[in-house]
């Protein structure tokens, strides 16, 4: 049902952790759903991702498109990093099993909550608008 | 790297002596049982020898045995079937059934039917005092697993069916995870209908029965050439036939010895797991549980994590995680056990199976805290305590 490229990712996670004293710190999702994804960033002073790591509870599919994320945009520009959408991450992958698509990709979500995060802290919040025209928000079906 | 089957509540490997049983009615012997000609006179009396088989092994009588296409057709001819000739009343289902129960109890519920949902303890046991209060002037049918297939409890069938037909109602048992692995006398038990499978006892697929009890009126949920004494058309399955009598006859034979070798290994799992992994909870009953079945959750951790995780160590396991069943939500019985959902996530089901060692055991020992280890340094809700 995984892509070797999902089992690879889910089995050999890049860049699993937390950045100590991280610039930006993005999480989403719920415990309830069974999933939570938490990604944390240092930028350097050419706004470009310096590092990137991630913590996640979840299935394979949360595990490898986390991973998978962090892996897309280590070195990128704030401003490249917050055009990747969820559904690139799991074209990046080489897809996931229908059923995945709604519950278990969310790493590019919890990628742009990290970035804002980080303008906010540094009084970006114009620059929010600009770099994030799709904010994620509240998942739909984290209320059940 | 070496294979460990431990999901055998979701299926076993066909037996030997099962298979070489089967193999002559696929080919040679492949007479319709209901033609008068000599192959189709083999293959009648190579049904009714199989008939007699499982009826013996569940001490019933061969009439009251209807072979069937497995457990869910069972469960839905129980429920259907029982209840076809009056009109909707109420029925009453424990809060843990298999879909085959439960969304067979929805569908009638869609028809007209009343329906309970019969809450169990955190042991996964039936609150008996909350079953008999459930009965009403117009209940027709309650059913209650024998043993449920993700935590193992074994429910107290005996005296919810005397409780049942107290209060005028047929009673059914689901007792697919049960039969083969722990003893099924449809007369101590005294229930109206009882389902089992050939697959999860080391038959093949694609074969089980209902018990039905003399004198239980039931009408067939398939219409057509009326096989089984009406209540079952289509061409009877000869090869699964066969193969389910001497599934039953084998499991019976080997139960004095494989139960308490099971039980000795699964309380041996239980109690490693417990002892090399902090703030694991162990779900189901203690002891009044199926012999091969280990089942707990794993705070901080997902299901499907540690069972692929696993796979890839060779160990065959199921987990009651929303993602590995396939739907959002995490396993109804886990969760009415009185888990919070998220700790549901992390349930995970081992289930012994006869061919299963004490070294596999001791290598699943080795291999799964590790895992877990992995996996909760990834967990954004670990907090090492």
């Amino acid at each position: 049902m995984y892509t070797d490229l999902v089992m690879d990712h889910f089995t050999n996670p890049r860049n699993v952790g937390e950045i100590e004293d991280a610039d930006g710190v993005g999480q989403i999702g719920n415990p309830v759903c069974g999933d939570v994804m938490r990604i944390s960033i240092a930028v350097d002073d050419k706004d470009r991702i310096a590092d990137v790591k991630f913590k996640t509870f979840g299935c394979g599919a949360a595990v490898a498109t986390s991973s998978m994320v962090t892996e897309m945009v280590m070195g990128k520009s704030l401003e490249e990093a917050a055009d990747i959408s969820n559904k690139a991450v799991a074209e990046a992958l080489g897809g996931l099993p229908p059923n995945k698509m709604h519950c278990s990709n969310l790493a590019a979500d919890a990628l742009h909550l990290a970035i804002q995060d980080y303008l906010v802290k540094n009084g970006r919040e114009a620059d929010v608008e600009q770099f994030l025209k799709a904010l994620p928000k509240e998942r739909e079906h984290s209320s059940h | 790297m070496k294979t460990v089957y431990f999901d055998h509540a979701a299926t076993t490997p066909v037996d030997r002596r099962v298979l070489d049983a089967m193999l002559p009615y696929f080919s040679e012997q492949y007479g319709n049982p209901s033609e008068l000609h000599r192959l189709g006179r083999e293959a009648r009396a190579a049904v009714e020898a199989a008939r007699a088989q499982v009826a013996a092994v569940l001490g019933a009588g061969e009439k009251e045995i209807v072979f069937t296409a497995g457990g869910t057709e069972s469960d839905n001819l129980a429920l259907f079937g029982g209840l076809a000739r009056s009109q909707p009343g109420h029925l009453i289902v424990s809060a843990i059934e298999h879909p085959a129960v439960m969304e067979a109890a929805r569908a009638l519920n869609r028809q007209g039917w009343a329906v309970d949902f019969i809450p169990v303890d955190g042991d996964g046991i039936v609150d008996v005092d909350a079953y008999e209060q459930a009965f009403r002037d117009d209940t027709r049918l309650a059913s209650v697993m024998f043993a449920n297939n993700v935590v193992g409890s074994v429910q107290p069938v005996a005296a919810l069916a005397r409780i049942a037909h107290e209060k005028g109602a047929l009673f059914h048992t689901d007792a697919v995870q049960a039969v083969g692995s722990l003893p099924v006398d449809v007369g101590e038990l005294g229930v109206d209908l009882l389902s089992l499978s050939g697959h999860k006892l080391y038959g093949p697929k694609g074969i089980g029965a209902l018990y039905v009890k003399r004198g239980t009126r039931l009408q067939p949920i398939l219409h057509g050439g009326g096989h089984e004494r009406r209540l079952r058309s289509g061409t009877e399955n000869v090869p699964g036939i066969v193969g389910l009598g001497v599934a039953m006859t084998t499991a019976a034979a080997q139960l004095p010895e494989v139960r308490p070798r099971l039980e000795r290994l699964r309380d041996k799992l239980a109690a490693g797991v417990a002892e090399r992994i902090p703030e694991v909870t162990s779900l189901g009953h203690p002891t009044q549980r199926l012999p091969g079945n280990v089942a707990f959750s794993v705070r901080y951790v997902e299901g499907e994590s540690m069972l692929l995780r696993l796979d890839a160590h060779g160990f065959m396991v199921s987990s009651g995680s929303a993602c590995a069943s396939g739907s959002l939500e995490p396993s109804h019985v886990v969760l009415a056990l009185g888990l919070r959902a998220e700790d549901a996530h992390g349930s995970m089901r081992i289930s012994l199976g006869r061919e299963n060692t004490e070294e596999e055991v001791d290598a699943f020992l080795e291999a799964f805290p590790p895992i877990v280890d992995k996996l909760r340094q990834m967990s954004p809700l670990y907090v090492k305590g």
